[in-house]
């Protein structure tokens, strides 16, 4: 990888351009920012807290709704505090449901320390012990297009960790308010 | 090295509680069940596994069901959770989830660390579940007789699920039977 690391901004946009009825949900920090900054949208869930959570928002949703996709896009450090998910989604096996990791080998919030992903933790090789269908790891933006296709249509469970450029961006905020985030999403998904 | 086998008291491990708990389930419309393996539970369960209307998720950890339950709520679908009270403290943060989002969740939790416990290392945890939920916003009502079990998991799912409350049931030792550790 080295020198052929994602921009996280260009590569959320683009996973999400067209994004039809597909369900994001967005882990805290970097990752949320990410998902607001490609376009406020009513079937986004924004997670502020809950770090390890944002996987299994997932599972439920997705085993909730299995004609709908189902996209969870999250940093490293919350996959990582939350990596028995991965083995609880392995038993489940949603076809439905797809994890991005945006992977900068750092807590981005907290100062730009490292994490476990730095050390050569691989979450690739995890998703692939974890009976993922699909997992793979890309770092260049050419490889979006593929993974958006991914996001809509490839059987899942699906793990993709995107190696990502270690760097501050300007944040981008969406709403905060937990239950409005929920009733927003709610009323979009029975309205759709 | 002595071996030590576990057996439950057989007059309470066949009890009809687990079931009255189930009927419950089915009649408010519980489509996802997320648990972490125990043996007061192992009843209900089993019930909730043979149930081709409700996904068992079986969890690594406990908080992992609160994310579950949260998501279940945004696709349309109620939710429960069985965890020993060990698990309860495993979901303290993660509970922030359903309350600062307000959705509706039942817990029921099987007590250990009470009345007669072999093991010491599960009294402080069982010590401080009811404090611990309470604190975590959930309304907590503890069962210890068998006969209260339909009518108490009955009104608290309503409460749970049409007015979005967080409720938790303690499933005392005195219910389930005290885990008999046999040399």
């Amino acid at each position: 990888m080295g020198a052929l690391m994602l921009d996280r901004r260009d590569l959320v946009r683009q996973l999400l351009i067209d994004r039809g009825d597909l369900l994001v949900v967005s882990g805290l920090g970097s990752a949320t920012y990410d998902v607001a900054a490609a376009g406020d949208h009513p079937l986004n869930f924004y997670l502020w807290g809950a770090m390890g959570g944002t996987a299994m928002i997932g599972l439920g949703l997705a085993l909730a709704q299995p004609q709908r996709r189902v996209a969870v896009l999250t940093g490293d450090g919350d996959m990582l505090m939350g990596i028995g998910s991965l083995a609880t989604i392995g038993v489940k096996q949603p076809k439905n449901l797809a994890v991005v990791v945006l992977d900068n080998a750092h807590y981005g919030e907290t100062g730009m320390q490292a994490s476990h992903t730095k050390a050569g933790i691989d979450l690739v090789a995890v998703a692939c012990a974890c009976r993922f269908r699909e997992a793979r790891a890309i770092a260049r933006i050419e490889e979006a297009a593929a993974v958006r296709k991914l996001l809509h249509r490839d059987e899942g469970p699906i793990l993709v960790s995107a190696r990502i450029k270690k760097e501050d961006v300007p944040r981008v905020l969406p709403m905060r308010d937990g239950h409005a985030i929920k009733q927003r999403f709610i009323a979009a998904l029975n309205g759709a | 090295m002595p071996a030590a086998t576990i057996v439950h008291t057989p007059s309470k491990i066949e009890a009809s509680w687990p079931d009255a708990i189930y009927h419950h389930f089915q009649r408010v419309g519980v489509r996802q069940v997320g648990y972490v393996p125990d043996a007061g539970h192992s009843r209900l369960i089993a019930l909730c596994e043979a149930d081709p209307n409700i996904a068992d998720v079986l969890l690594t950890t406990e908080e992992e069901g609160a994310g579950l339950v949260a998501g279940a709520a945004l696709g349309g679908q109620r939710a429960a959770l069985l965890m020993q009270s060990s698990g309860v403290g495993n979901c303290i943060n993660m509970f922030s989830l359903l309350r600062n989002c307000g959705f509706g969740c039942v817990v029921l939790v099987t007590m250990r660390g009470e009345f007669g416990e072999f093991n010491p290392w599960q009294v402080p945890m069982g010590a401080i579940t009811d404090d611990v939920l309470r604190l975590s916003g959930f309304l907590t009502y503890r069962i210890d007789n068998a006969d209260d079990v339909d009518e108490l998991v009955g009104a608290g799912c309503d409460m749970a699920f049409d007015g979005n409350l967080l409720v938790a049931f303690l499933l005392s030792q005195r219910l389930i039977g005290r885990k008999q550790w046999v040399r």
